[in-house]
């Protein structure tokens, strides 16, 4: 089940792409709307962040090509934000929060030109959108996972761009914190922008997405969740590990137990 | 002070400072012991431009060196990137082989080469003031590795500040600096070749040794004194400095080696941030009694209303 559509945010035509000439992604054909929260899912290993990285144009293409907005990516970089994985930097580095959301803004000044107050006040408010501006000037190691996590979103949101491309923003952070990054993304997309998002939780998918992308190694499905997240393209693409997968979620469901651990919010 | 105390540790204030600031985009890169293979590489460079041109003068080596210190940062960047050795193995493999290429074209060429191994890893920082640049109707413009160095410190202070924000998000965030159009590969080999440069002028002076020193350790210490790259720059400059004068002054009375005074200095005052520094010293972690550098509880306890 892959649909395209005309006049497409994102288009990804024929893409192979491979680690010392192991494929990873195997010709990969696919379009995405305007306006949409995109989920990517797939088992590990299903190349789910290599899609996005290729699209970003930090892999090596072995064939095929990638148009953002009808245009190669050089084009319109300012128009397209990337947040890799959390993991992906080293946070005893000596930066504050307001240092990370402030790099939002770099892409937007020339090669000489230094970030003055307008790049402060754009970094501080994207800082307020995700609820960190209390924690502007503190050091990113004495910040927590999800709020490390709020940190990288906000600094895709300073770029003010049109796509945005999210690799696990969910990975590590409290359902709390989960809960409002969507609602986020949420007022997002009703903005006009497009959101990808590369997510692990097939539970959470149905609810957050309005297009799927399922993928292992090759494309399993693209298109509307309704359409995409059925049994059938479910069981093809994790193959025979979604019927354990999804025994153990039944029962979890049946006897009440919490699918993940949340952790009790405190009282203001 | 007499002139010649105040032209050593000018000399040595020069080179530390360059050294510092870059040691500090270095060690956030995890590549702290890139200075040390440079020093130890432009090896054959010399060997090389001496037997090919056949004279000893210093524009030459200096070339040879330069020359080799890229081919060293080129191996390095290819055997981490390429062959998918870790930096710190490619590193080490690339700088060893290099240096003791020089050391048999060195022997080979034993009975032609007036070079030892000595003069290139020791440099005398104390012999600074007897190489006097002097112009051809014999005006006498002080020593010549100070105006060398300090043509060096201008370009690197240049480069830091005009690119700082380029050099600090390739270092934070090299994948979020290539979606965003700055190419980390271009910064990589910029920051490499300032290194080359600073190694290469500063190392026929004072010494591989006091190189490797200066471009690791004050910054090291800065980074436990501060969660600030720009006050980490200022501050690693600053004890350059201080370790140059005091290292001087510690030489003059226990009538030894400069250089090695100096590194002396750099290794109390990284002792001292280790044991006093406010935020991630010894002291200061026992009082909070958390570990690591962190000393605030790790837990979310803001709520967040997104708003659009």
């Amino acid at each position: 089940m892959i649909q395209h559509v005309t006049d497409p945010v994102l288009e990804v035509h024929d893409l192979t792409v491979s680690y010392q000439r192991k494929p990873v992604l195997w010709d990969v054909d696919l379009t995405l709307p305007k306006q949409a929260l995109v989920g990517v899912i797939g088992p590990n290993g299903a190349g789910k962040s290599t899609l996005i990285k290729a699209v970003m144009g930090l892999l090596p293409l072995n064939s095929g090509y990638v148009e953002l907005f009808g245009k190669p990516l050089n084009e319109v970089r300012r128009k397209v934000s990337y947040v890799p994985q959390r993991e992906s930097v080293d946070w005893d580095f000596p930066a504050s929060a307001l240092d990370v959301a402030m790099m939002g803004t770099y892409g937007q000044l020339g090669l000489f030109k230094r970030p003055g107050s307008r790049e402060k006040k754009l970094a501080m408010e994207a800082l307020e959108k995700v609820g960190m501006q209390d924690f502007a000037n503190r050091q990113i190691s004495q910040l927590s996972g999800g709020q490390q996590q709020r940190v990288f979103l906000s600094r895709a949101l300073a770029q003010d761009a049109d796509l945005y491309l999210m690799d696990e923003p969910f990975a590590g952070v409290d359902i709390a914190t989960e809960t409002a990054i969507i609602e986020l993304l949420r007022q997002m997309r009703d903005a006009g922008k497009t959101v990808v998002v590369v997510h692990h939780d097939l539970q959470s998918a149905q609810d957050y997405f309005d297009w799927i992308i399922l993928l292992n190694m090759r494309l399993v499905a693209s298109g509307p969740t309704a359409q995409t997240l059925t049994p059938a393209l479910l069981e093809k693409t994790y193959g025979g590990r979604l019927t354990e997968l999804s025994r153990v979620s039944e029962l979890l469901h049946k006897q009440n137990f919490p699918i993940r651990e949340t952790k009790p919010t405190r009282k203001k | 002070m007499n002139i010649d105390a105040f032209w050593i540790i000018f000399t040595g204030a020069l080179v530390a400072i360059c050294c510092s600031l870059l040691g500090c985009f270095l060690i956030l890169r995890r590549m702290a012991m890139v200075g040390d293979a440079i020093s130890h590489a432009v090896l054959p460079g010399i060997v090389l431009a001496f037997l090919f041109s056949g004279s000893r003068e210093i524009w030459t080596m200096l070339i040879g060196a330069a020359a080799l210190g890229v081919v060293c940062t080129f191996l390095i960047e290819f055997l981490h990137k390429k062959v998918n050795v870790q930096a710190d193995a490619s590193i080490g493999v690339t700088f060893t082989w290099l240096f003791a290429l020089g050391i048999i074209l060195i022997s080979v060429y034993a009975g032609q080469v007036d070079l030892d191994q000595d003069c290139v890893l020791y440099g005398e920082i104390a012999y600074v003031p007897l190489d006097i640049w002097l112009t051809e109707s014999g005006m006498n413009l002080g020593p010549r590795t100070v105006w060398i160095m300090g043509g060096v410190m201008l370009v690197i202070l240049l480069f830091i500040s005009l690119f700082y924000k380029e050099l600090y998000l390739t270092s934070f965030d090299p994948a979020f600096a290539a979606a965003i159009g700055i190419s980390t590969t271009l910064w990589y080999y910029l920051l490499m070749g300032a290194v080359s440069l600073t190694t290469v002028a500063a190392f026929e002076s004072v010494g591989a040794i006091l190189v490797v020193a200066l471009m690791v350790g004050p910054p090291a210490t800065a980074y436990l004194l501060t969660d600030n790259l720009k006050k980490m720059l200022v501050i690693s400059a600053v004890l350059g400095i201080v370790s140059s004068a005091a290292g001087f002054y510690l030489a003059l009375w226990l009538n030894g080696s400069v250089a090695g005074a100096i590194s002396v200095v750099i290794g109390v005052q990284f002792t001292l941030a280790f044991v006093f520094s406010p935020t991630h010293g010894l002291i200061s972690r026992r009082r909070t009694s958390s570990p690591g550098r962190t000393n605030l509880p790790k837990e979310d306890t803001t709520t967040i209303e997104p708003a659009l």
